[in-house]
């Protein structure tokens, strides 16, 4: 799971559970994935994420690196600050962990990548 | 034009729990293929595929625009995994996209629905296993239903929507439901096979 991934999932779909956002991340394993470095993407993309949840959860899981922690004006785009963008939204991978509600604790699994959102029946 | 991603490994013991690409696959990305101009203009930024099954529609969609984030979803965990090895990577296990609405409202370009189509007794709808793939229940519609509503809140103000479905889903009826939404329904492509009549369907925000 990528942090940008991340940054679009809520818990709200829990019974009683209003926001759900954003979900805690606890890691067991972390995998840098190469993926190829298109800047037109990040720039459309930027409007669309939450990007103090993913400052967040980027330092929480130690891999903020020279991120800076307030989006910078559109006109200081620059390519230091678009490669770690792209670091971040794209090649650091969550393989291993868990996803946890912020409201009520209830852990998502993380595992292979893929987080398990699935619900039993009464939680819903 | 576009090659057709390698499934082989669904043969595999693995994965036969997850639903083969099969006529209603390759309609898909037929359609897909001949779609691809008008894609191309949009330019998906965010693709979303609820139920990829395999992720062969995922697979060929990221081929078709390589700069796209593409979301996948589905309820039966082992399609998921074999999504995975076919490098659809951005994979989440859930029940509807609804873990996904609230952030990617209004921000879905392209979405992409193959839902359990099947006429079936509603006590088949609803599984985990690969019975969720295709048991549709009542005029095949009870999944298809549920996930209507949410269509217009996900897509971008030019997003469309691509659905699979047969002739007893009842396409009027569908295209009924929509405009409701001020969206407008054409068909991109149908074609026989066996006793499924199958058409793709496009829908897109009426804007005139």
């Amino acid at each position: 799971m990528k942090l940008l991934t991340h940054n679009m999932l809520t818990s709200n779909i829990i019974k009683g559970v209003t926001k759900g956002y954003p979900l805690k991340i606890e890691c067991q394993q972390i995998e840098i994935v190469e993926t190829e470095f298109n800047k037109e993407f990040l720039e459309k993309m930027i409007p669309k994420i939450d990007y103090g949840v993913l400052c967040r959860a980027a330092d929480q899981i130690g891999h903020l690196g020279d991120l800076p922690k307030v989006l910078p004006e559109t006109s200081d785009y620059n390519e230091e600050f678009m490669k770690e963008l792209h670091r971040v939204l794209l090649k650091v991978e969550i393989k291993e962990g868990n996803l946890v509600c912020p409201e009520t604790g209830r852990k998502f699994p993380v595992s292979n990548g893929i987080p398990n959102m699935l619900l039993n029946e009464e939680e819903v | 034009m576009f090659e057709t991603p390698d499934f082989s490994h669904l043969r595999d013991k693995e994965f036969s729990e997850v639903y083969e690409p099969a006529e209603d696959s390759f309609l898909f990305l037929n359609s897909l293929e001949d779609e691809f101009d008008y894609l191309a203009k949009i330019k998906p930024t965010i693709v979303l595929e609820i139920g990829c099954g395999s992720g062969i529609i995922s697979t060929f969609v990221k081929r078709l625009f390589p700069f796209s984030f593409c979301i996948c979803t589905d309820i039966n965990s082992s399609a998921s995994k074999a999504a995975v090895i076919s490098a659809a990577r951005n994979l989440v296990d859930l029940n509807a996209a609804s873990p996904l609405e609230d952030r990617l409202s209004g921000k879905v370009d392209l979405l992409l629905f193959n839902p359990p189509y099947v006429v079936t007794p509603d006590e088949e709808v609803g599984g985990r296993n690969i019975s969720a793939a295709w048991a549709g229940g009542e005029k095949g519609r009870r999944i298809i239903d549920k996930v209507l509503p949410h269509v217009p809140n996900m897509l971008s103000p030019l997003g469309v929507f691509y659905m699979v479905v047969i002739k007893e889903n009842n396409i009027d009826e569908i295209e009924e439901k929509m405009r409701i939404f001020n969206m407008k329904m054409t068909c991109v492509r149908s074609t026989r096979t066996g006793p499924e009549f199958l058409s793709v369907l496009k829908f897109t925000f009426d804007r005139s």
